[in-house]
């Protein structure tokens, strides 16, 4: 057969037919509401079960919250009416009280001081593209601490009027309490988990140990042991501060789980670098703090900032052994006369729940941020 | 000790042919005896430095020690208690009151947060659009809010927006929902209806003989008895038989309303309300997203080749997808059946009568006995956690892949 035959009959095709459109009920906005939301008799039930909760519930924040909410006001009197909603003068009278406590007000530059410091120390160290890791971090860790509690506390050479630890409290408190069990229980974990990794069986064993009992009981049961007991562990006639009690339960608590975390990254080194670090000729403490510690902590962080989440939420339990963090100022608040009124309670509760919220919900995106960016493929 | 050994071991000249023996400051075994002495020294000084502080602040505080005050009358009264308790009792009823206490919200808070949790698990991976959204938003927004805080909420906030006791939300089956509590019809039980458990016991038994018997058919034939089936009638219909061949021996005593309270019927206090509440809704956000990870873990070549096979949608589900999907999920699962155990403490902030509250907190306050009270509550705790996890890791070791 011959080209121009080929080319001379008329119903034979020369060019490829272009794709037809697909059909319109699969595409677009008709089509994606076909997949995902009625593919079957069922699925349709559920979205009509789903639409309906999604509805109640926003209907029900949006009366409480808006509709019904009483924005002007001096005390509960005003809040004491039919069907109110949220009580929003409440947290309004009592702001400054659920952020600084009890701190004098003439002082609160201090606190801010603080807060400033601190949020540009953690960009600094979270930010990747931020150079100066290293710098950032012995900041934080160490400079920032110390800063920190002759600001807030004030007293000796700094000339600022002393503020004793029972006048803290509020959100101040809490991230006093959480940055300090992060902080100072990080060094500890540490050591505890290069302890249950170790080869001599009497340092294991007293880690292993360590690490199980506090893991093993609830924090409010090491809070309260703290509270009662730590003073009678010291000779007699020392002064203990409730907060310093509080915060070295909270440190020992943490500081058990973080043993846990660091101890996954060091067994998810491969043995090859322990081997090579000994090839090498290097010492266990070289070895350690240059090849092992450097790649298994930053294996870890997702860890270590799920952990500070968790630690996060916990403070919440010193309000229990008579500190006033956020919640317990906020519960605190509602029991007194002035703001008795039935929605009050809820109304502090839901505005605390509100700030927690956006504190442990950014970590817990940093912590997947991260985990993403560690996530170098080459795993096993 | 170590530099004598190295400053003697250093002096004489190792002789040429004999491998030279390294000084003991040198040798990882002396090292290693070394660190592990002086670290025991250490523990074992600073144990006798607390112990001493201890003996001596006690002695000057005039604090009783050991544990005879377990038998003193406590004194104080425990308003929920499922065994007998009477403001005469002892320490020691009391212990147990807060501990069974305990351990029954531990017990419903796991069994309920593990049916929510589950559920919103799979609703997460649901190919409907706003149910997996739903899910999403509400394991994001419980999960990173404070237990306690929840608690509070619960408590404080909205079931103290409850009516009072004359104005009870009536609810259907004879429930009643008020500011104190939740109260519904109790059973009766009366002198026959001992056979009707006895009728349980059985089906169960015959359930479990039923089970191994449908596993050797089908490792010997190949056909899969439906034992499910089996045992659910069993388990169902004996009882009934056993309950209607009785005569009905089962009544209910209804609460009914009388002067300021409910009389009659059982009676959940508003305090366990909002602790099992908050703990179920809570532990369940846990509880979902290692379910979700479980299913995701699962290898979709797996789905498709059960696909392939032509087994049935819940054959898939029941055969391949969950048994693999429960090796990836039950040991984080464990853990947070602990965790419900160990935050089931936080009742003490709302006044539920757990061991915390009734032992750490009032029994502490009455004896001021703080080393014994918080050595009991601490030793307590560890034990569930260890036995949990002993039962757990055998449960693990049963599902584990067994390598052939």
């Amino acid at each position: 057969m011959s080209e121009e035959k080929v080319g001379s009959v008329a119903y034979v095709r020369k060019e490829i037919v272009k794709d037809l459109p697909p059909p319109p009920s699969t595409t677009g906005v008709i089509g994606w509401l076909r997949t995902n939301l009625f593919s079957s008799f069922g699925n349709i039930i559920l979205t009509a079960i789903a639409l309906y909760i999604v509805y109640s519930l926003a209907s029900l924040v949006y009366e409480f919250a808006f509709a019904n909410a009483i924005w002007e006001g001096t005390e509960g009197k005003d809040c004491r009416v039919p069907d109110a909603g949220a009580c929003w003068p409440y947290i309004a009278n009592r702001f400054n009280f659920f952020i600084y406590g009890f701190y004098p007000s003439e002082e609160y530059w201090r606190p801010n001081l603080v807060f400033a410091i601190g949020a540009v120390l953690l960009v600094a160290l979270a930010t990747p593209k931020i150079p100066g890791k290293m710098i950032s971090g012995i900041l934080f860790l160490f400079v920032f601490p110390v800063v920190t509690f002759f600001l807030l506390y004030g007293a000796g050479f700094t000339g600022l009027a002393e503020v004793p630890t029972e006048k803290w409290g509020g959100l101040m408190l809490t991230l006093v309490v959480a940055t300090t069990g992060i902080v100072a229980s990080f060094p500890l974990g540490v050591l505890l988990a290069l302890g249950r990794r170790s080869n001599m069986p009497l340092v294991r064993s007293v880690c292993v140990v360590f690490i199980e009992l506090w893991r093993g009981v609830p924090l409010i049961t090491v809070l309260f042991m703290a509270s009662v007991m730590l003073p009678l562990f010291l000779p007699a006639g020392t002064n203990f501060d409730k907060l310093v009690r509080a915060l070295v339960g909270v440190t020992l608590f943490t500081a058990a789980y973080t043993a846990e975390v660091v101890r996954g990254g060091l067994q998810a080194i491969p043995k090859g670098q322990y081997e090579a670090a000994d090839a090498l000729g290097l010492n266990y403490v070289k070895a350690t703090s240059l090849i092992i510690l450097p790649q298994a902590l930053k294996m870890v962080i997702p860890g270590i900032v799920n952990n500070s989440i968790g630690l996060f939420k916990d403070t919440t339990l010193v309000s229990i052994v008579g500190l006033f963090d956020l919640l317990g100022a906020v519960k605190a608040g509602t029991t007194t006369s002035t703001w008795s009124a039935p929605t009050v309670p809820v109304t502090g509760f839901f505005f605390a729940a509100i700030v927690f919220w956006i504190f442990t919900f950014t970590m817990s995106r940093y912590s997947q941020y991260m985990e993403k960016r560690l996530d170098t493929g080459h795993k096993n | 000790m170590s530099a004598d050994n190295v400053s003697s071991d250093s002096v004489p000249p190792a002789s040429q042919d004999a491998p030279a023996k390294a000084s003991l400051f040198y040798d990882p075994k002396a090292r290693a005896i070394f660190y592990q002495v002086a670290l025991l020294v250490a523990v074992v000084w600073f144990g006798s430095y607390i112990w001493g502080n201890l003996t001596d602040n006690m002695a000057r505080q005039n604090i009783r020690t050991g544990f005879a005050f377990l038998n003193n009358i406590s004194g104080f009264d425990i308003n929920f208690h499922l065994i007998d308790y009477s403001r005469s009792s002892t320490f020691w009823q009391a212990l147990q009151v807060g501990f069974l206490n305990t351990l029954l919200v531990s017990a419903i808070g796991i069994v309920l947060a593990t049916i929510w949790g589950f559920t919103l698990g799979i609703a997460r991976l649901s190919s409907n659009w706003v149910i997996a959204r739903l899910a999403t938003a509400y394991v994001e927004t419980l999960r990173n809010i404070p237990l306690l805080l929840q608690m509070f909420f619960w408590y404080f906030g909205v079931l103290a927006l409850l009516p009072n006791v004359k104005q009870s939300i009536p609810l259907p089956l004879d429930i009643f929902f008020n500011k104190r509590g939740l109260f519904f019809p109790g059973p009766v039980f009366s002198e026959g209806f001992g056979i009707v458990w006895i009728a349980l016991a059985v089906a169960i038994i015959a359930s479990v003989i039923v089970f191994k018997w449908a596993h050797k058919r089908q490792d010997e034939t190949g056909v899969r008895p439906p034992a499910g089936l089996i045992s659910i009638a069993m388990i169902v219909l004996l009882p009934a038989v056993a309950w209607i061949a009785t005569g009905q021996s089962l009544t209910f005593d209804l609460p009914q309303l009388k002067g300021f309270n409910f009389k009659g019927g059982l009676h959940i206090p508003p305090e366990l309300i909002a602790v099992l509440w908050a703990l179920v809704l809570y532990t369940a956000t846990f509880i979902a997203e290692i379910v979700r990870a479980g299913i995701l873990a699962v290898p979709r070549g797996q789905s498709e080749a059960a696909q392939a096979l032509g087994l049935k949608e819940t054959d898939r589900l029941n055969l391949v997808v969950i048994p693999q999907a429960m090796r990836v999920i039950v040991p984080p699962l464990t853990s947070q059946y602990l965790n419900l155990t160990k935050n089931s403490s936080l009742a003490v902030a709302v006044g539920f009568p757990d061991l915390v509250s009734v032992f750490m907190g009032t029994t502490l306050n009455q004896t001021g006995q703080a080393v014994e009270v918080v050595l009991i509550t601490m030793l307590i705790y560890l034990s569930l956690s260890l036995i949990t996890s002993a039962f757990m890791n055998w449960f693990n070791a049963r599902i584990a892949l067994t390598e052939r």
